[in-house]
């Protein structure tokens, strides 16, 4: 207050710092974007969706199949485990073992993608001896994603009226079918969005499944075990190692697939989330 | 159900426990203060034994580079995130117009969903370049007696680059939680503030931000365990240092995750099996250090939660 004059300027210089902050974010965001794109829209010619990889050169077939099928398969297993925890959680648990569980899923949510990665591969790869698999690379992508389907689950079931609850009660449903019926249908649209936000970080994980999943030139063989898949997420990180154009070209390719299949799956969950309440409203 | 959503974490730590027990009684404190990494002759047929634990010989796992370097790249993208995301997050909450707000939100969930491959390409491709081509050649000229800015310049492969891309991975992590804590704050707070007489920022620094320190704190620590656990984008532009400290921040470096990754194959040739049993030793450390903070940001936050009740 000694100089009023000069802390006026001095505040709005920090304000304008701050919002040259937010442009220079967005700028360099901006810039990752449109740089992946333009290097890697040229390079998605039609072959490369259907010739498989060749060494440092060929096409993505094999990759894209083998991201999809790890995804689908985590993405099944984690919605069994994930929304049937959080049923639980809400529905049944005591305030204590509710506390606990919530606090191993936030816990679960912290560890680092490649400490799941060694972990499974001691488990599965080694001690089972399952070896570079679907299955092992399945149940790694489940385990990233389970924090976040048990959270958006929890959070929804949660948020479920307790009159809405309440009034299926009073008319003689039993708790089981409260939930399936009652809850379930309301809590629908945000555990979809968790799900589909956590496909988003599915698709794009790299670390557990270079220890799980191994890598394969070949289109994935669809047996559980004993076979390596490969994904696309690997042909990014290796192929712009080498020191050859058209592994690069694929290291471009590869990445701007991923960037469009997450884009999509985030796009998906927001207009479905939007159609949805705006429906309900 | 449950069961298994509980016990994941329980048999994380179990597992990397039991396999990598010879391998922490081997190693001793080596894998903390060791700075070689060496998994033996695998040609001869002399053996080493160390606490009643055999590798082959010459065989030495030293973590402290890869300790170093977690700590050193994590803490240096800090440096450079809290202070933007500060920024970035009291312009979306004071000076973005509420229309438009969505739209940035928007674009601060697609950043957070970019898949570090992606920003490891980038960096590896855009940024290492620039950094080894003009940055540290000008730097390491011009600031020869600065500590940590003088001496080689490098190729660009190393610790600015890897905290620069660690940075970038974890400001919208760190934005959007400081956005929703400062937005959650009752603005009564800020016009009481304007009412004494401050400017705008005064509020904001003086009586908005104290306010939700706790919350600050929070999200920073949350980015922190991100940014330690960090594994692909910095294996692509650390500069993959074996045994070898930096000695300034253009030089490579390597992190625990890092060598986790580069060194499997490797691993899988040691016929005692003692360099991948070292690795999971590594494995358990990094997941011991991020649950610790991990678990230091949510004591953080209950408090805070607490406090405001």
């Amino acid at each position: 207050m000694m100089r009023p004059v000069l802390t006026r300027h001095l505040s709005n210089a920090w304000w304008i710092a701050s919002v040259l902050a937010l442009l220079l974010a967005i700028g360099v965001m901006g810039f990752i974007f449109i740089f992946v794109l333009m290097r890697g829209l040229p390079a998605l010619k039609p072959s490369v969706f259907v010739t498989v990889t060749n060494g440092i050169a060929g096409g993505l077939a094999n990759a894209i199949a083998g991201t999809l099928l790890l995804v689908v398969l985590g993405v099944i297993l984690v919605m069994i485990v994930g929304i049937s925890t959080a049923m639980w959680i809400v529905e049944f648990a005591q305030p204590r073992t509710r506390a606990f569980v919530r606090f191993c899923i936030d816990i679960l949510a912290g560890v680092p993608s490649i400490v799941v990665g060694y972990f499974l591969y001691v488990a599965l790869v080694e001690d089972l001896g399952w070896g570079f698999s679907l299955v092992a690379g399945g149940f790694s992508l489940a385990i990233i994603m389970l924090p976040y389907v048990v959270r958006s689950a929890d959070l929804s079931l949660t948020a479920v009226p307790v009159n809405v609850r309440e009034a299926a009660t009073a008319l003689g449903a039993r708790p089981a079918t409260v939930l399936l019926t009652v809850s379930m249908p309301w809590a629908a649209p945000g555990i979809l969005t968790g799900v589909l936000v956590a496909t988003g970080i599915a698709l794009g994980e790299t670390a557990p499944l270079i220890y799980t999943a191994g890598w394969s030139n070949y289109m994935p063989s669809l047996a559980p075990t004993h076979s390596p898949v490969g994904y696309l997420t690997y042909v990014v990180w290796s192929f712009i190692s080498q020191p050859f154009s058209e592994a690069h070209q694929l290291a471009y390719a590869a990445a701007a697939l991923l960037m469009i299949f997450i884009f999509a799956t985030n796009l998906i969950s927001r207009v479905a989330l939007e159609a949805w309440s705006a429906k309900r409203a | 159900m449950v069961g298994v959503s509980v016990a994941i974490v329980a048999l994380i730590l179990l597992f990397l426990l039991v396999f990598s027990f010879p391998a922490i009684r081997y190693n001793g404190l080596n894998i903390l203060t060791g700075t070689v990494w060496n998994i033996g002759n695998q040609y001869g047929s002399g053996t080493v034994s160390h606490n009643g634990i055999t590798a082959q010989a010459g065989a030495e796992f030293g973590g402290l580079v890869y300790v170093f370097g977690t700590l050193s790249t994590s803490a240096l993208a800090m440096v450079f995130a809290v202070p933007l995301s500060v920024l970035v997050a009291l312009a979306l909450a004071y000076r973005v117009p509420p229309r438009l707000r969505f739209i940035a939100n928007a674009l601060i969930e697609l950043m957070a969903g970019v898949p570090s491959v992606v920003y490891g390409l980038w960096g590896l491709v855009v940024l290492v370049p620039w950094i080894g081509g003009s940055l540290a050649p000008f730097v390491t000229t011009h600031a020869s007696g600065v500590p940590f800015l003088g001496g080689g310049a490098g190729s660009g492969n190393g610790l600015l680059a890897s905290a620069i891309i660690l940075a970038l991975m974890v400001v919208p992590i760190m934005v959007a939680t400081m956005r929703d804590v400062i937005l959650a704050q009752t603005p009564a707070i800020f016009e009481a503030s304007m009412a004494l007489g401050s400017t705008s920022w005064q509020a904001v620094t003086h009586a908005v931000l104290p306010s939700v320190r706790n919350g600050l704190v929070a999200a920073v620590l949350v980015a922190l365990g991100r940014a330690l656990g960090e594994t692909m984008a910095v294996l692509m532009v650390s500069g993959a240092a074996l045994n070898q400290f930096p000695s300034n921040v253009f030089q490579a470096v390597n992190t625990i995750a890092a060598v986790i990754v580069s060194q499997l194959d490797s691993a899988l040739t040691d016929s005692s099996g003692m360099a991948q049993k070292s690795l999971a030793e590594l494995a358990l450390l990094l997941f011991i250090i991020t649950l610790a903070v991990n678990i230091i940001a949510r004591v953080i936050l209950r408090g805070a939660d607490r406090a405001r009740r």
